[in-house]
Formats: C-alpha cells, structure tokens, sequence
C-alpha cells in the first residue's frame, strides 16, 4: 500500500521531519558550474519540493553527507585533545537506488574491512534514513543493472515522483506520523534495463591471470590521455580513500586539529611516502589501480562489486575517458585470456 | 558615364572609396561577430550579382563584399534591407531601412566567441556585443570596440579604444578543498601565480588575481565555485602609423551597467573634445592631448560603479614609435 500526496503534503512531511531530522536531497546550486551561466547539481540541505532536482544527475554524490570532504577528527592543545561534537538530529537522504547501494559499498570499507569500525563514520552513517528514489529512466551513462545496485528494497520511505504527483510506501513506521494522504495500490519499481550494458569481468580468471592483466598493454592509452585531475574520484560515490592533515594554529602552533580530507589515487601525491619515493608515477597505473579497485580488488575483499555503475566518471572526466569502456576492455582482455 | 558622388556620404553608408574607379565595397556589420544564416543568402546574392563574387571577412568581424559598381549603391540597400531590419529588431535605432547603413564611423563591435561555446569564457559576449551596438550605433565617430570572455583576450581587447574582459570572482570553500594543488599548479604555470598553498589550503593573493576564473575550472571539487560577473574595461590600445600601443587597464571589477554607462559617456566625451577642423580624429589622440584625467571625469559622470571597483589613478602609456624605438644593425 502507498499513499498518495500533492506538494503541499509533501512539503508538510518535510516541515515536521525537520523538527527531528536533516534532510538531504540533489538540489540545483545556480551559476555554481564550472562554466559560467551554468547550474550545479550536487547534494544539500532541502525543505521542500521545489528544491529537490530530479532532471539530472547530481555531480557529485551523497556521500558527502555521511563522509564529508574535510572532517576534523580532534582538536588538540599541548597536553588535551578533544573530539568535535556532532549535530544531534538524525540524518535524511533522498537518493537513487544506485547511490543508496553506495552507502552499503562504504560501509564495507569504513566498518568491516579490519578490526576496527571508523567511528567518526559511524556517528554520521548510524543516523541514516534512506528515502529512495524510483528511478525507472536512468540516464544516458548509467549502468547499475551491470552492477547489480539498480535495486534497493532495504529503504525507509520510497517516493515515486511523477511530476506534481507524488507516491510514498512508508517501510519504517518510524516515519507513518509524517505522511498523510489517501491510500493507493502502490508498488515500488526499479530500472531492469540501461541503455548500457556492461559486462564485468570474471574475478576468478583475472586471479589467475593477475600479471597479464596488471601489465596489459591498455593502461598505456591512459597514461597519455589521463591528466591525473582526479574528477573521477571525487565525484565517485564509493571512493573512500582520505588523507591526515596536522593543522598548527598560525597564531599559536601550539594548538590545532587533526583532519581527514579526501584524497585520490588518480591525483599526484597519493603515493608520497617518507624518502620523497612515490609509487604509480604512470597516469595508465593509476588507472589501473583505480579499475581494478572498483572491479576486482574490493570485490574478492567483500565479495561484492564496489562501482555501482552511477555513471559519474563519465560524466565529469574532462578527457573523455570512458571508465565503462575501460572495464570492457578488462572483460575483453581476460575472456579471450591472451597471456603475453 | 558621369559620375559625381558625395564620397562622405558614401562612406557614411558604410561603403568605401577603392583603388579602382566607379568600384565600391560594402562592409556588413555582424555584432558580437555572430550572424544568423539567414542573411548568408543575401550577402551571396550581393556578391554574386553585384560582387565579383568574393567576400572578404574583415578584422572587426563583418563581411566586405568587394568589386561593386558605386552607381548600383541604391539597388543594394534595397536588398541589404532584411539585414538592417534585423538590427532594428535588435533595438538598433534605425530610421530608414531601406537607405542601407546610416553610419559607418563607430565600427562594428567585436566579440570573441563567448560563453556560447568557450569554457573559458565568463559570460555571454554576443550579447554583451549586441548591447553596446544598441547604445552606440549610429555614429560617425571612429571607435573600437570588442568584448571577450576572459583575460586570453582572443578577440583582442587590447588593440581597441574601449576593451571589455569578462572577470569572475572565485570563491573559496576551504571545507570542500582537497589539497591536490591543481589550482594552484595552473595559477602559477598559466596565469599570474595568484595562489599559494598554505597549511593544506589555499590563499589567493587579490592583487595578483586577474579574475580569470581558470582556478575555478581545474576544481574538482568546487570548492571554488563562481562569485559575481565582472568586467574589466581596458582603453586606448591602437594600431596605426603613429603610434601603436596596447590597452591598458581603467577600470577593475565594472558592473554591467557602469560599463555601458561610460561608453555612452565617450561619446559625449569625443564630442566635446574633438578637433573639428579635421576630418576625423580617433579618440585615443583626443585623450592624448587632454589628458587622462579629464578623460576620467568625463566618462565616469553619473556612473555608480560597484563597491570592488578599482579605478586607474593614471596610465602610464608608451607605446611604440616607429621612428625611434628600433636600432638597426
Ligand atoms: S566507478 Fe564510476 S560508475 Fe562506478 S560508482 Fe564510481 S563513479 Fe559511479
Ligand atoms: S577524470 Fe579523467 S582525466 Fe581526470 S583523473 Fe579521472 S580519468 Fe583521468
Ligand atoms: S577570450 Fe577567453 S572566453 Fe573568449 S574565446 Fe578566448 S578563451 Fe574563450
Ligand atoms: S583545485 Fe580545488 S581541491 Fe584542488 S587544491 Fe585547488 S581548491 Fe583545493
Ligand atoms: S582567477 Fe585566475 S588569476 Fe585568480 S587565482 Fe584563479 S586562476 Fe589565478
């Protein structure tokens, strides 16, 4: 059963969960794109309808809300250190089944992958309400249904958001008190078929071929067209690697704050260690590091594929370097098992 | 055959006196430099019946179509005359359309390709371009003027009388900076060296910022992200025998409005200033003999200019003399 609501009861559903939650949703920053006179479409702080932008793809993805770009760990003193309080409201995302599968990807990543939970992402990402949007269209570089991430049954609330008419099916009844309007035969639906097709290579034969792979010659093209800019990386909704950064107050260095920000492996610098060495100086290297992460490394680790097939790294790379059209070439490369 | 011409007026109309007697050239005023194609067909029919069959594209971005024969001028602006109405139809104040171009003197306004197409770009300078024709043509007063998107000035600016670059204001949001430096790298290797990186973050030097905005496009985070439109008007570049010189900068951090407002005030600058006992007099001279000062009064009369504006205490110009600055082997 779903229940039906106009904008108007829509926006009062917002108006009371803000009392209790943050709300997160795509929204449309104008005369913030790159280019001028042009919009961008990111995540953000929403109260009503008319914020929400569902016309096209946000840039960059939801993970900042729960994993934010600059994340102060402590703040210490000469003999004290202190962690900073969080907001104590819970935590609302709008988003598509795709980047919802990607908070599941992270979680691997910050809570299971050793023996410690990274508690400063658990704090945020234990508030997480998930709003799911259906998304049966997609657009014109998605191919979550090659990843497996087109689907995502696990929500609080799914919303259909056909024009002005708007469906809910309220799964947690945590959130019923919210949502009022009459009620319709509703059943959610996710996309079955992408314009994309991708095939994802077989992680057992990489495996077994791993130096032919690693040393094949399609990593070179990237090493001449990749221009190490990191977009990719950032826009990248299951991207999680960051940096540590030791701030000394100017006005007194005695003080200061230890911060996380994130970082990426396509970006000079990642590979720094003590020595002035780095390693993967190639563009093509990093390239395959990047790949291979998305579509072998984490999935032997978690037995799941860590791309989600949003389609980001398409969209934002300034080179036009198709990532889907590198993980065929993986495919390729590993079917027809050439060795060399 | 007698010919006996008013070779002002024909010049007025927008045609010339050439090498080759009773033989004209029409010049077509293309704003901004972007024409609808709807007009090529006319601009071919002139060539083809009337022409010798070529065009030739000129340096402020019209079309010159050569090899006319001058009694045939009336014939030609009948033809020409979807043309001019469509400048009228731009807001171009126009009273007879069918008498061809009713000024020549103040030349077509140049734009680079703007942010139509160039990521560069800062703003729309096709527009801009149609905007300053509206305020300033018809005139006979001979002046330059071109817009360009950006301080790569691929239009020019530089060589004009008045030369508008887009600027932007890049915003800063230290919280989604993730240290990659690409900014930074760019600033110093592409631009003025503005940036710096300090305690994992960035700082720009305001003076050393040109407002390019290239910072803002290296991004991959936003975390610059674009402030308000700006122009900077740059003045009194040349060409010419005399002596030859490039703009320089009058005017930081203009608003749209103040822009227009002071080229409207140039011309009421020129004319109470110009020599009238001369046939022309280019408006770069007449500020060499009165002085920039008094330029700057001039032009900045009822202008509200935004509160980041900065305005040139005085220009410093030299140019180039071609009588005294090269020493030969
Ligand atoms: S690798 Fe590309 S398609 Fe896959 S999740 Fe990241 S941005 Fe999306
Ligand atoms: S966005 Fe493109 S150019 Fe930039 S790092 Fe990624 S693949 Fe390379
Ligand atoms: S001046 Fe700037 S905006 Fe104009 S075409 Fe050149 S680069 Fe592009
Ligand atoms: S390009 Fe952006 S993210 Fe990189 S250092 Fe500059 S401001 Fe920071
Ligand atoms: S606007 Fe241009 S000059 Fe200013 S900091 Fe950015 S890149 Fe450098």
């Amino acid at each position: 059963m779903g229940i039906e609501l106009d904008v108007k009861s829509f926006d009062n559903a917002l108006k009371i969960l803000s009392k209790k939650y943050k709300i997160f949703a795509p929204v449309r920053l104008k005369g913030k794109g790159s280019f001028s006179d042009t919009d961008l479409v990111t995540y953000g702080e929403i109260s009503s309808y008319k914020d929400i932008e569902l016309s096209e793809k946000s840039r960059y993805s939801p993970k900042e809300v729960i994993y934010p770009i600059t994340q102060t760990l402590f703040y210490f003193t000469e003999d004290e250190y202190k962690e900073p309080e969080i907001d104590d409201k819970g935590i609302i995302v709008f988003l598509r089944p795709c980047d919802a599968n990607s908070y599941l990807k992270l979680d691997n990543i910050f809570l299971k992958n050793g023996p410690y939970e990274d508690n400063y992402y658990k704090r945020l990402r234990d508030k997480v309400k998930f709003f799911v949007i259906e998304c049966t269209k997609g657009f014109s570089t998605c191919f979550c249904v090659s990843t497996g991430s087109n689907k995502f049954l696990d929500y609080d609330v799914f919303f259909r958001f056909d024009n002005d008419k708007i469906t809910c099916d309220v799964k947690n009844d945590e959130f019923s008190y919210a949502f009022s309007g009459k009620e319709v035969e509703f059943t959610p639906e996710f996309i079955e078929k992408n314009e994309i097709e991708v095939k994802l290579p077989d992680i057992d034969k990489i495996s077994q071929n791993l130096e032919y792979v690693f040393n094949h010659e399609l990593w070179d093209e990237y090493t001449k067209r990749c221009i190490a800019c990191g977009r990719c990386t950032v826009s990248c909704p299951t991207c999680s690697c960051f940096s540590m950064q030791d701030i000394f107050y100017k006005d007194n260095p005695k003080c200061g704050e230890r911060r996380r920000v994130w970082a990426s492996c396509m970006v000079d610098g990642f590979t720094d260690v003590a020595g002035g060495h780095s390693y993967r100086q190639k563009y093509g290297e990093r390239m395959r590091f990047k790949v291979m992460h998305k579509i072998y490394d984490y999935k032997k680790r978690f037995g799941t594929t860590m791309c989600v097939g949003c389609g980001r790294c398409d969209d934002v790379c300034p080179e036009y370097i198709s990532f889907i059209k590198i993980v065929s070439k993986v495919t390729d490369a590993v079917d027809r098992g050439e060795s060399k | 055959m007698i010919l006996d011409i008013d070779t002002k007026l024909l010049k007025k109309n927008a045609y010339r006196v050439t090498k080759q007697r009773g033989i004209t050239a029409l010049r077509i005023r293309v704003p901004g430099g972007h024409l609808n194609i709807k007009y090529f067909d006319i601009i071919k029919e002139v060539a083809e019946k009337y022409g010798n069959g070529t065009v030739h594209i000129t340096t402020r971005q019209g079309f010159e179509i050569p090899g006319i024969s001058m009694e045939k001028i009336d014939e030609i602006n009948e033809l020409i005359s979807p043309i001019i109405r469509g400048l009228k139809d731009e807001g171009v104040q126009i009273e007879d359309e069918e008498g061809g171009y009713p000024a020549a003197g103040t030349r077509n306004v140049s734009a680079c390709i703007g942010n139509r197409v160039c990521p560069f770009a800062n703003y729309d300078t096709t527009a801009l371009a149609l905007k300053i024709e509206k305020l300033i043509y018809p005139n006979d007063y001979h002046v330059k003027i071109a817009v360009t998107g950006c301080p790569n000035d691929c239009i020019k600016a530089h060589m004009q009388d008045i030369g508008i670059i887009g600027q932007v204001e890049p915003i800063y949001d230290p919280s989604r900076c993730i240290g990659c430096q690409a900014c930074v790298k760019n600033c110093k290797r592409r631009v003025t060296g503005a940036l710096t990186f300090e305690n994992f973050k960035v700082v720009r030097d305001p003076n050393r910022c040109i407002s390019c905005g290239e910072c803002i496009l290296k991004c991959p985070t936003s975390a610059w992200t674009r402030g308000e439109k700006y122009y900077r008007i740059v003045i009194m570049g040349r060409t010419g025998k005399k002596n030859p010189r490039l703009a320089q900068t009058f005017i930081e951090w203009a608003d749209e409005e103040s822009v227009l407002k002071i080229i409207k005030n140039m011309y009421d600058f020129i004319d109470k200033y110009i020599d009238k006992t001369l046939d022309k007099e280019h408006v770069g001279y007449i500020v060499d003999r009165e002085g920039f000062k008094k330029f700057k009064e001039e032009v900045l009369k009822d202008v509200k200019l935004p509160k980041k504006a900065k305005v040139a205490n005085h220009i410093d110009y030299t140019g180039y003399r071609y009588e005294r600055n090269t020493i030969y082997d």
